[in-house]
């Protein structure tokens, strides 16, 4: 099944140690296994807009939805077993120390079943 | 298939396999159809099927093996009924039930009911459900809550894991020593509302039975884990005085006063090996409660109980895990070994700990050690709160009494009072 790991930003987790931060190993075990879908990191929010429709006209605001402290830094799609498989892996994403982690089973939407 | 059977014995029969293999009735269904609800329903259908079809065809030989076999079929046929489902229909043809050892599937289903992405109250619920065999109506009662409550939370968490992709089994090496811990708490806190209910609900000693038979599964199947033994050995040694606790008229029998003739030998001594053994390999939070729990069944009378070393055990405990509680019967055994003074002074250094907010206990121990200590309308104030606040009946009529005495001219008793103190407070810990 398919889980989205949101990457998050925490400023009460360690500190960050770029001599720690072993993302390349962690992508590589990915692929290997096939785990990764797809995933990246996130520009900086000086660089997010939202958008929402509002009576006919679209409103583009400048920054993100929501004003956070712990921002979002990344995303990864992931294709695992299980919740536990996928928690096995992403406990070992660099972020899951110096961050955390948000992990989300993907809801599939079935348009068959909407339309009947 | 034997003769015709009587309802009675077809009844009794029923009730053994119901206890003995419900829950692998209800596993095997979950592993071949992986729909918890499915699952519970064929297991529940299998039962009612049983009881027409035993008394028709006789007992069969392997209870067991009968009942999964008509919940495969129940299965079978739902499934097919399900006709968008194709796939379904054609799996259910495929429905072949595999061998495994009962033991199995029972730890496949603790395991996964006590995950720890489920909250635990769900965690709860589900076990005492699926692994338990207790029904909504039962699980409502244990708690005092309405069984719509019940029925909400269990159906929540099989939805839970469903859709967040719990996986059915016993964790792999590795995660499995990780995860025993939240399968133990789970099994203590069955015990515990099944032993002595924290709201006064029915007392279910059947249950707490059930609790041990699980907690000796997970002591078998973790020979190394020092914590799964010391729960054993807490739970059996709470267990040994199950015949002494309640008298004629189910109001609680204090440890004093308990016949200690009618405590459980065979418990108690299985419950001292293994609380040796585990403490034998560190402080764990189980083994220290047991080894507590042993110095009250090792001694002869209440008062040959070594209270040194009951203060001594509660340090050692504090310094596992800080606690409320714990330090509240801490207090009470400083009371017991210092006297009524000392362990109101340790009270004192208490506080009001926000965790025994709302909670009768704190006021009922210093109702105790203030009575103890000559100081009546002190006691008499502090016992009349906890009155107010405490929520299980048979407790309630043990203030009552106590609150008669010093209102009353008569002089309380004054031997072996002190244990009452220690009554008030023994349920969450020793």
């Amino acid at each position: 099944m398919q889980f989205v790991s949101i990457v998050h930003e925490d400023p009460t987790a360690e500190p960050y140690d770029p001599a720690e931060d072993h993302i390349a190993e962690w992508v590589r075990e990915g692929i290997e296994r096939g785990f990764n879908v797809r995933g990246d990191r996130l520009r900086p929010v000086a660089e997010t807009k939202t958008v929402r429709r509002v009576g006919g006209g679209t409103l583009v605001t400048d920054g993100p939805f929501a004003e956070v402290t712990e921002l979002i830094a990344g995303y990864d799609v992931l294709e695992c077993a299980d919740l536990d498989e996928a928690i096995d892996y992403v406990s070992r994403h660099p972020m899951a120390r110096f961050g955390a982690i948000e992990l989300r089973p993907v809801w599939p939407l079935d348009l068959q079943a909407d339309e009947r | 298939m034997a003769e015709p059977t009587d309802l009675v014995a077809v009844r009794a029969a029923l009730e053994r396999a119901h206890r003995d293999e419900w829950a692998v009735v209800f596993g095997t269904m979950v592993r071949l159809t992986g729909d918890w609800s499915l699952a519970e329903d064929c297991a529940q259908d299998a039962f009612v099927l049983a009881l027409r079809a035993w008394q028709r065809d006789g007992l069969p030989r392997n209870p067991g093996a009968w009942l999964v076999t008509a919940a495969r079929n129940r299965a079978i046929d739902v499934l097919r009924r399900r006709r968008t489902e194709q796939s379904r229909v054609e799996e259910a043809g495929r429905l072949v039930v595999p061998e495994t050892a009962e033991d199995d599937e029972r730890l496949r289903l603790v395991f996964t009911c006590c995950h720890p992405a489920l909250p635990m109250e769900g965690r709860i619920a589900l076990t005492l459900r699926a692994v338990m065999g207790l029904t909504t109506a039962e699980i409502a009662r244990l708690f005092l809550v309405s069984e719509a409550t019940v029925s909400q939370r269990i159906l929540r968490a099989k939805q839970k894991i469903a859709h967040a992709g719990i996986p059915y089994r016993v964790p792999p090496p590795g995660l499995r020593e990780e995860r025993l811990g939240g399968v133990l708490a789970v099994v203590y806190l069955v015990f515990t509302e099944a032993y002595a209910p924290s709201n006064g609900a029915v007392v279910r000693d059947d249950l707490a039975g059930e609790a041990i038979r699980l907690a000796r599964l997970l002591v078998a199947e973790h020979p190394a884990d020092a914590e799964a033994r010391g729960l054993l050995a807490l739970l059996l040694l709470q267990w040994s005085r199950r015949a002494a606790r309640f008298d004629e008229h189910w109001d609680t029998v204090l440890l004093e006063d308990q016949d200690r003739s009618a405590w459980d030998r065979a418990a108690i001594e299985e419950g001292q090996a293994l609380a040796r053994s585990a403490l034998s390999e560190g402080d764990g939070w189980y083994a220290l409660q047991a080894a507590l729990a042993a110095q009250h069944a090792r001694a002869a009378t209440a008062a040959d109980t070594d209270w040194a070393m009951v203060v001594h055990l509660y340090d050692r405990l504090l310094a596992v895990r800080p606690s409320p509680v714990v330090r509240l019967n801490r207090a009470v055994a400083m009371a017991m070994r210092d006297g009524p003074e000392a362990g109101l002074a340790a009270l004192d250094d208490l506080g009001r700990p926000k965790e025994l907010d709302g909670s009768h206990l704190l006021s009922a121990v210093r109702g105790e050690l203030l009575r103890r200590a000559g100081r009546r309308d002190e006691a008499l104030r502090a016992t009349r709160a906890a009155r107010e606040l405490v929520r299980s009946p048979a407790e309630a009529r043990l203030l009552d009494r106590r609150i008669s005495e010093l209102a009353g001219t008569a002089q309380p008793e004054t031997s072996l009072s002190a244990n009452r103190a220690q009554a008030a407070s023994r349920k969450t810990t020793t």
